[in-house]
């Protein structure tokens, strides 16, 4: 007890990033309720792996182990990217992206706090520059596939590579939404054409706009318990909104509604739990807005006109880079120094 | 309903009021041996002590003479014998000892003669006099004279604050203050309108504290008071900083460095209106103030406590429990952690808290800032502590000045809410105290720079003296030869003269010349040094840093203006 104040809030990093963890839950559900036990798979391995080398890049670093090992964040860092990937993978796709994300996007870059890319996103963007075909076997909602896969026959493909007789990978697995949107449109097919295919639902992917129905979910719960605030969410889903209006306003029959967009993807996972990465994103509230917005542009930009099928990693990835740049130019004024005080 | 503003931020750390306000004020019982400090005002000027050892003193006896202008007279609380005039422990965070009167009590506690006056039949600088010499400061905890800030200058005031906030958890002394006394509180709070001419004064207490709001309303309602008015503001810790509730009841926002005065407002603690009061009407200068003791004690309660009585015994006499292992001066979240249980009670100790590992655990160890700017978000202040944090960690003291480091009020809202648990105020102590010594460092520079330069002039103007000495020496010899020789051929004379005249002339010229050519080329030599090569980002600063001293300077000055 050397100076005042004596007295700090029951609260700590652990706890914060437990109820991250919490808030995916409703989602990780609804995921598992559509495509299966699968998810549960890729995230136990991500998770473990994340903790592993957690461990080991601490112990390299002579870095105390407990108290970082508790904080929690490398377990959000692992279900991040286990949400961002298929599925149904091979069991090393999850263990290669995690361990580069935590290995190299965090700890190389000095630890929890010191990281200027997002680890998750990171891991994500290495896998889908390295390995792009095992990144495009999303698993069919469970209604569409032909009866679907056991969980069994799941777990058989991911560690062992093999499916079941009879059974072939396309049968169960498909382009994600977005991606299949872009290829009908290369076929010169109309929007409103495409949105009759059986894969799609009221707004977007028939199971995956539920799935990011419980990310909106989780991501209220963040707001209301005052983990994140509103300026990124609401930012990023203006950012992305108005553009996709301007392009589908010029065109309706190439450009899908905006509301497609906002349902589609990792849009909702990206506004509520990846952008709002405190870490990697601005501090001053002026600041989170253009980080936001710009960062919804540039989703809506590479989902449309690039050649990804989804456009939050990199969008993420690109705005990290500007945030120092973006904090030094967007300093609220301080007590006092106001232009009306009033 | 007056229309209230709002500050950013806040914190709302558990209150921890009631424990204390269960019992009205007790008078704290006479101790063993009242160690008065005699340095117990902010500002540096000293208090000269007025008594020697052996001397009897009366209570009230003037004992600590205020010399210099920021100073303030300290009194015996009560009557007997001094015992010591030396250097003891004092309440202060630094440990060091101080200035104190040690006085041995007679038990008879026997005033001085005094008598009270009118206020409106005093001149108002024999009211401030009369202030500055009964010894009154900031209750509050800042304990600045209080006569220096009863004198609105040329400024206009118009609004008088006065502050019952009383924020800091635990400390409850104010508000027993205003409970029991409250119609005094008011005729102090119409002293000070007075030497002000403030049109209004506004009476702030945060609305946790029902009773002494009633209480007030009370005193007010039952009195003749004119533009006075109990507020009730919320509650939000640091609602009582003076430019929060400044803030809140008038609007105005006071940036650092500028007085309240210069905007119109001033801001007193309702328990510094109470000894304006007694120190006017009764003559008794401040020897005495309400002491919350609370924490870790059987009997938490407020006590009026003479001045000078030992932590020690004044805590024995709420019940401290064993387990006790340190005090608090202060409340949690601003407060000071005591050096020494013998130091005496002063001016600016509103409470002790007695501390446990229990009620006090160790912060975890702290982790790395993960940029979550929660501090940001109660910062009242509008900073981003988190960026101060960085900057005083990577030692950028130019950055975290650039990013108002000294508009920090110290208040420990970001510490308290930071989920890393980073002592995020030591960090800013800590560039503040670094800055303060560059400045001082530069200043000694500066007048080490100063002092060379003279001397090389010194050494230049010399040496073209003896050169000019020397000149005339051979300008004489020339003119004395010339003289010797007076029957030259005049025809080759008159020829010749213009040259041979001249050139015992032109000689002693040129070597003047050569001398201060010479001098002139030293002088260049040695005198840019420390300016030169330096980058236009460097000069850009310099020239940035001289700006501001300029600045500093022209206050300094119209503050002495000021004070004439």
């Amino acid at each position: 007890m050397l100076s005042s104040p004596f007295i700090s809030k029951p609260t700590s990093v652990s706890a914060i990033m437990l109820r991250v963890l919490l808030a995916l839950l409703p989602a990780v559900a609804l995921y598992v309720w559509y495509y299966g036990p699968a998810i549960l798979v890729s995230m136990t391995l991500a998770s473990v792996t994340a903790l592993g080398v957690e461990a080991l890049m601490l112990r390299l670093r002579e870095r105390p182990l407990k108290p970082f090992l508790a904080d929690n964040t490398a377990l959000l860092t692992a279900w991040l990217l286990a949400l961002s990937i298929p599925p149904l993978a091979p069991w090393w796709l999850v263990v290669v992206g995690t361990a580069f994300a935590i290995s190299v996007a965090k700890h190389l870059y000095g630890g929890m706090g010191n990281n200027p890319f997002n680890p998750a996103m990171v891991g994500y963007a290495v896998l889908i520059i390295s390995f792009p075909v095992q990144m495009t076997h999303w698993l069919s909602p469970l209604d569409l596939g032909q009866g679907g896969l056991g969980f069994g026959a799941q777990l058989q493909y991911i560690f062992a590579g093999v499916l079941p007789d009879g059974t072939s990978l396309d049968a169960v697995t498909m382009a994600t939404p977005l991606d299949t949107l872009k290829t009908q449109l290369h076929l010169d097919r109309a929007v409103a054409q495409i949105m009759q295919m059986p894969i799609y639902g009221h707004l977007a992917g028939k199971g995956s706009e539920m799935v990011a129905l419980g990310f909106l979910a989780g991501g209220l719960y963040l707001l209301a318990a005052r983990i994140i605030t509103w300026h990124i969410p609401f930012a990023f889903f203006g950012g992305l909104l108005f553009t996709a209006e301007l392009f589908h306003l010029a065109d309706p029959n190439h450009y899908v509604s905006p509301l497609f967009h906002a349902a589609s993807g990792a849009a909702v996972i990206g506004a509520f739990f990846i952008l709002t990465d405190p870490v990697t994103s601005p501090t001053t509230p002026r600041g989170k807005l253009i980080f936001a917005a710009a960062a919804g542009f540039l989703t809506y930009i590479i989902r449309v006109f690039g050649g990804y099928p989804d456009g939050i990693a990199f969008a993420t990835l690109l705005m990290n880079i500007a945030v120092p740049l973006i904090d030094a130019y967007t300093q609220p004024r301080v007590f006092g120094r106001k232009k009306d005080p009033q | 309903m007056r229309k209230l503003y709002r500050f950013h931020g806040g914190v709302h750390p558990p209150a921890n009021k009631t424990q204390s306000t269960q019992t009205p004020i007790a008078q704290a019982a006479l101790p063993s041996k009242l160690v008065v400090a005699l340095h117990q005002h902010a500002g540096g000027s000293a208090t000269r002590p007025a008594v020697q050892p052996g001397d009897h003193v009366l209570k009230g006896q003037l004992i600590g003479l205020p010399e210099g202008r920021i100073a303030s007279a300290v009194h015996a609380p009560t009557s007997g014998m001094v015992l010591a005039v030396d250097r003891q422990p004092v309440l202060h965070p630094s440990a060091l000892p101080d200035l104190c009167v040690t006085i041995v009590p007679d038990g008879k506690d026997e005033w001085i003669a005094h008598h009270g006056s009118d206020y409106r039949e005093l001149q108002h600088s024999d009211l401030r006099h009369q202030l500055r010499m009964a010894g009154i400061v900031g209750l509050g905890g800042a304990v600045f004279p209080s006569d220096l800030k009863l004198y609105a200058g040329k400024h206009k005031i118009k609004t008088l604050v006065l502050n019952g906030a009383e924020c800091e958890p635990y400390i409850t002394c104010d508000d027993m203050l205003m409970r029991e006394r409250a119609a005094e509180i008011l005729r102090g709070a119409e002293i000070m309108q007075a030497l002000l001419y403030a049109e209004e004064v506004l009476i702030g207490i945060e609305d946790n504290k029902p009773e002494a709001i009633a209480a007030m309303q009370q005193a007010l309602a039952a009195g003749d008071y004119r533009n006075m008015e109990v507020i009730a503001v919320p509650t939000v810790y640091p609602g009582g900083g003076a430019k929060q509730l400044i803030r809140v009841l008038t609007g105005l926002e006071v940036p650092h460095g500028v007085r309240t005065t210069e905007m119109g407002a001033q801001c007193f603690n309702v328990g510094t209106a109470y000894s304006v009061y007694r120190a006017v009407a009764h003559g008794e200068p401040l020897i005495s103030r309400i002491v919350t003791v609370t924490g870790n004690v059987e009997r938490p309660q407020n006590f009026e406590v003479l001045l000078g009585t030992p932590l020690a015994e004044l805590a024995a006499q709420a019940g401290v429990k064993p387990d006790t292992d340190g005090y608090i001066m202060g409340g949690p979240m601003m407060g000071i952690a005591v050096p020494s249980a013998q130091a005496g009670v002063t001016k600016a100790a509103n409470c002790f808290i007695a501390t446990s590992r229990a009620l006090f655990p160790p912060a975890p160890p702290a982790l790395p800032c993960i940029r979550c700017t929660r501090c940001a978000e109660v910062c009242p202040a509008d900073l981003q502590p988190q960026e101060l944090y960085w900057f005083a960690k990577a030692k950028e003291l130019g950055k975290a000045q650039e990013y108002h480091l000294f508009d920090c009020i110290e208040c420990g809202a970001c510490s308290y809410v930071c989920p890393s648990h980073i002592p995020l105020v030591q960090y800013y102590r800590f560039a503040k105290s670094e800055i303060w010594a560059h400045e001082r460092e530069k200043d000694a520079a500066d007048i080490a720079r100063e002092r060379h330069e003279f001397r090389l002039e010194r050494q230049e103007r010399e040496k073209r003296e003896r050169a000019e000495k020397l000149a005339q020496k051979e300008r004489a010899a020339a003119a004395a030869k010339a003289a010797e020789q007076p029957a030259a051929a005049a025809g080759a004379a008159a020829a010749a003269t213009p040259a041979a005249a001249g050139q015992p002339e032109d000689a002693a010229q040129a070597l003047i010349q050569a001398a201060i050519e010479r001098a002139k080329a030293q002088a260049t030599l040695v005198k840019p040094k420390n300016t030169d090569n330096l980058t236009p980002a460097q000069l850009a600063e310099i020239a940035e840093i001289e700006a501001r001293r300029a600045k500093i300077r022209e206050i300094a000055r119209t503050d002495n203006d000021k004070e004439q």
